[in-house]
């Protein structure tokens, strides 16, 4: 076996020092009723390298391959180019297999490359300090929302109708268990979201107001007089970006007066995946609020003769110091998908960023322009970055979406398959388009959209 | 004075009195091939870019509701060769499984396979969205729906949730589903029983998700305290939380026992599958009584640890926890199609899920690893991971006994890891000082100070990639820390120091945090 370099001549010498007879005897301590009398039945025995590659080749070979085929996919995932070197170097070995940095000395590479992306995602978010990492942006959003309880000692949150649909579920899950109250509500078919609504929820008792940015229907618009109406109650802003892109285009939520800012960093460097491994990020506008953070923090000190170096800080908050004590039971981040995501905002700098925000806008406004002029497709919003909510007569769109893919053409996410039990959202279409959408792309999208629409009419 | 190496060969290096390097300086930090490097703020640019996209033009259309951003954002960007060398320079300060042994107890540091990476590359389940149209995707369904097959039949479960995103994140997910199986029968439970040979995260998790935390002790030998819990059990107690086997390197043999006594009291067993690769292929946790336990892929099934992430952790359920488990899932139909279910709504839900725990459908990138990992592995492979793991842990276990204080050794075979700790060492010296001395030896420290119930614990874990010399070698340079931490030799106060930092002040990073580079806003 390939893995293994232990010959058997090695095993004999070793149970020989060791004092027993053979391997069984190191298993005494398991009960019969557990032990198995050989390997386990109905698994297949080991196989060579060549063999698993078929096996996986034949399963990855029953996907349709995004890059492949017109793709218009987004919802809080987003296809964009990743530079060639972004993976050359997140597959170096002292990268790739490393563990925490628990010794700090021996870490100072991964303990760096945090430090810099923290700096990196708070200059992007507006904020003071960013954490170096949470799973993915939607178990940082309710990571957001037990903070707010943590600091404003309420147990209430409301959230945006317009809060990415899976977000505001995991919220609730969480809050279900915790005991928190989380009132939240549908998004409204309009060109804006509905800011006052969203402020005459807010309330004395309410720790934080959760809103998203660019938001699930594509929309973007001014959040300073929902930060305004939440401090006024002495609630916080919690921001939620799902496509940090687009913050090289538009305003940062900090400088709108979001306390805690939150999102998903997939779109740099990690890839679609399938839904994972992505990236949480979270930051915070207040340095003062940085005790009550959750999750990894890297921190700037000296050594014995003075140099500077980084370790992992400030671990008093986390499961491994104060056990039941513990403000969150995170342990692992995701230390490899913040270093791609570093590597490609350095790829990128300011000069990049923008301009990749601007490619992405430019095509995007292309898309609803074609888009548009076809008969029975309308545009909801005016303001948007790269995605946007189409209007279709007729068929609903999760079965246009699912035909438009048997035509070879992957396009948009259905809203109705994002909130199944809404009558007024089952006709909306949500288009992403970014940098990696050529013209092509959009009139090979629009002329089979065109004839399903017309199907349907 | 000097610390003599494995092989005895004495450095000449000369300590001064205040502990540094003499020798000449150098004008750039630099010392032959280890390379100092500034930080990426010190070096970018704002104009400065390793990427060719289309200029800007101010007067293209746009559509952003007045909301343009106009201020510096205050990024830096190099150019590819640049940043190429900026993280190729630091790497080199980090140490890392592909570089040597790695023995981090409670850890699990393994090879990582490069055929797994490369699976993971595939277009095919890299390039795909987590939204796509089912029918699109039927080969991503197929791999979590195979990998949970798999995970099913070698812990001897029924059901499996794909979703969890790390241990910690399964540990959540048993919990809640613990939770939500005491609320549909209306029986309100406040308070889960933890070993205190049980991960840091158990009790963390419990207390995340609203319950009251007991500890119960831990025998004289290393092991729950069984008369201890079980006079603890009672109508009030939702769940127990064990490692198994814990994190002293041992089995919970009253596993059964303690699992039937727990039942028989209307609670759950949560067992910490951490620690799987030691029993994997050899021992089904469904036979000793688990409701549920948490595998962490990137542990026993070797997708790699990035530097602290990202992780993976499937939850393995029992027939009484399978109906409240997470969404969403993959179901197979009766003619071999693969379906995710999504919505709470849905039928085979049963009504009985306690919702979404993350946005999509859990780690995809990890599950073609482990996938590739098991299928490389086989029933048979599987097994013989286990034995060798534990027969490399015994070996180091009986070989430094003598030497190192061992707890637990007389409580017979140790699991996958070896416990040891400092109470043998001369006065002022402690087993901080014997990993950084270990550093210069050239090898990643072990676990330090934890688990909890050993004073100095040093956890050791060799797994079952490492060879016989390896493994000698490393037992010949704990030797020798150890009879110098013995003999007293004050000089391993002040290791390490040839890693690329001496020891770093940590009081000082907490006691005035610096969490981002500021120096170009203050000029």
């Amino acid at each position: 076996m390939r893995y293994l370099p232990l010959t058997d001549t090695d095993r004999a010498d070793m149970l020989a020092k060791i004092g027993a007879a053979s391997i069984d005897d190191l298993f005494v301590d398991v009960p019969a009723v557990a032990q198995l009398d050989g390997p386990i039945r109905d698994l297949p025995m080991h196989a060579s390298e060549m063999a698993v590659e078929r096996h996986m080749k034949k399963l990855a070979a029953k996907n349709m391959v995004a890059g492949e085929v017109p793709f218009f996919l987004g919802a809080g995932a987003y296809r964009h180019h990743v530079p060639a070197s972004v993976d050359t170097i997140i597959q170096r070995g002292e990268f790739l297999t490393a563990y925490t940095p628990y010794q700090p000395e021996i870490a100072q590479g991964t303990l760096q490359v945090l430090f810099e992306f923290q700096t990196q995602v708070a200059r992007l978010y507006g904020c003071a300090v960013a954490n170096a990492s949470l799973y993915d942006g939607s178990t940082a959003c309710w990571e957001a929302v037990a903070m707010a309880t943590r600091v404003t000692k309420r147990k209430r949150a409301v959230l945006s109708g317009a809060l990415h649909p899976h977000y505001a579920q995991v919220v609730k899950t969480m809050a279900h268990f915790t005991g928190d109250d989380i009132a939240d509500a549908q998004p409204a078919i309009q060109t804006e979201p509905d800011h006052e609504g969203l402020i005459a929820r807010i309330d004395d008792e309410t720790a934080c107001v959760v809103v998203q940015y660019p938001d699930i229907l594509g929309r973007i618009s001014d959040l300073t007089p929902v930060a305004e109406a939440a401090h006024a109650k002495g609630a916080l802003l919690v921001v939620v970006n799902t496509e940090p892109v687009a913050l090289g285009a538009i305003r940062s939520p900090g400088e709108m007066g979001a306390d805690i800012v939150v999102g998903e960093g997939q779109s740099l460097g990690v890839g679609l995946q399938f839904g994972g491994p992505y990236l949480g990020l979270f930051a915070v506008r207040d340095p003062k609020h940085v005790r009550q953070m959750p999750g990894r923090l890297c921190g700037e000190t000296v050594d014995a003769e003075g140099k500077r170096g980084f370790v992992l800080t400030l671990s008093t908050r986390e499961q491994h110091i104060r056990r039941e004590k513990a403000t969150s039971n995170i342990c692992t981040n995701s230390g490899l998908c913040a270093l791609a995501f570093s590597v490609h905002m350095t790829l990128l700098g300011e000069k990049g960023l923008r301009e990749l925000a601007a490619e992405n806008h430019r095509l995007a406004c292309l898309a609803a322009d074609r888009l548009t002029k076809i008969p029975g497709v309308k545009l909801l919003n005016d303001a948007f970055f790269n995605e946007f909510t189409l209007m279709l007569d007729g068929r609903p769109a999760r079965e246009v979406v699912r035909d438009l893919a048997s035509r070879g053409v992957l396009g948009g996410v259905s809203l109705g398959r994002l909130y199944p039990g809404v009558e007024a959202l089952q006709q909306a279409l949500l288009v992403a388009v970014t940098e990696t959408t050529t013209e092509d792309d959009i009139e090979e999208f629009a002329a089979k959209l065109e004839v399903l629409v017309k199907e349907a009419a | 004075m000097n610390a003599p190496n494995k092989s005895g060969w004495k450095p000449e290096m000369v300590v001064s009195e205040d502990g540094m390097h003499n020798g000449p300086a150098t004008t750039t930090g630099n010392r032959a091939l280890m390379l100092e490097e500034p930080l990426l703020f010190e070096i970018g640019h704002p104009e400065t870019t390793g990427v060719d996209l289309p200029e800007l033009d101010p007067s293209a259309p746009n559509r952003l509701g007045g909301l343009a951003r106009n201020d510096a954002i205050g990024l830096v960007g190099l150019t590819e060769p640049e940043t190429v060398r900026h993280y190729t320079r630091l790497s080199r300060q980090n140490y890392g499984i592909d570089l040597g042994f790695f023995p981090l107890g409670s850890c699990t540091m393994k090879h990582n396979p490069r055929l797994n990476e490369k699976m993971a590359r595939l277009p095919g389940f890299a390039d795909i969205h987590p939204m796509a149209p089912q029918q699109s995707v039927q080969g991503a369904l197929e791999v979590i729906h195979q990998l949970g097959e798999w995970l099913c039949k070698l812990t001897g479960m029924p059901a499996v949730a794909m979703s969890p995103k790390a241990g910690a994140h399964g540990e959540l997910c048993g919990i809640l589903a613990i939770r939500a199986a005491h609320e549909a029968r209306g029986d309100a439970r406040e308070v889960v029983l933890v070993p205190e040979s049980a991960h840091g995260t158990n009790p963390a998790t419990a207390a995340f998700a609203n319950y009251r935390v007991e500890d119960i002790p831990a025998t004289p030998e290393g092991r729950v305290d069984v008369a201890a819990l079980k006079a603890r059990l009672g109508p009030d107690v939702a769940a127990v939380m064990i490692t198994n086997p814990n994190t002293c390197g041992l089995f919970e043999k009253d596993f059964r026992e303690i699992a039937d006594a727990v039942h028989a009291a209307g609670g759950y067993v949560y067992c910490d599958g951490a620690n799987f690769n030691a029993i994997v292929g050899r021992v089904r946790p469904g036979d000793l009584g688990v409701d549920a336990m948490h595998i962490n892929l990137h542990k026993t099934f070797s997708t790699p640890h990035g530097g602290g992430g990202p992780g993976s952790g499937p939850v393995v359920l029992s027939e009484a926890l399978a109906p409240f488990a997470p969404l969403p899932f993959v179901r197979k139909s009766e003619i071999g199609e693969f379906e995710l279910v999504e919505e709470e709504s849905r039928e085979e839900t049963r009504g009985q899920t306690f919702g979404r725990m993350t946005a999509f459908h859990g780690q995809m990138g990890m599950f073609t690893r482990a996938l590739t990992y098991m299928l490389s592995h086989g029933a048979d492979g599987l097994k013989q991971v286990a034995e060798d793991a534990v027969l490399n842990a015994n070996y180091i276990l009986r070989s430094l006994e003598d030497v190192l204080h061992a707890p637990f050794a007389a409580s017979g075979p140790c699991m996958h890891e070896a416990l040891f700790g400092d109470k043998d060492f001369a006065e002022g010296l402690t087993t901080l000082d014997l990993a950084k001395g270990l550093i210069d030896e050239g090898y990643h420290p072990m676990t330090v100070y934890f688990p909890l119930v050993v004073h100095g614990a040093m956890l050791v874990e060799p797994t079952e990639t490492e060879s016989k010399a390896t493994i000698d070698q490393f037992i010949t340079a704990m030797r020798s820390l150890a009879e110098r931490a013995r003999a007293g030799d004050q000089t391993l106060k002040e290791a390490p120091y040839y890693a690329p930092r001496r020891r770093l002040d940590e009081t000082a990073a907490a006691r005035k945090p610096k969490l981002a580079y500021e120096a170009d806003r203050n000029a």
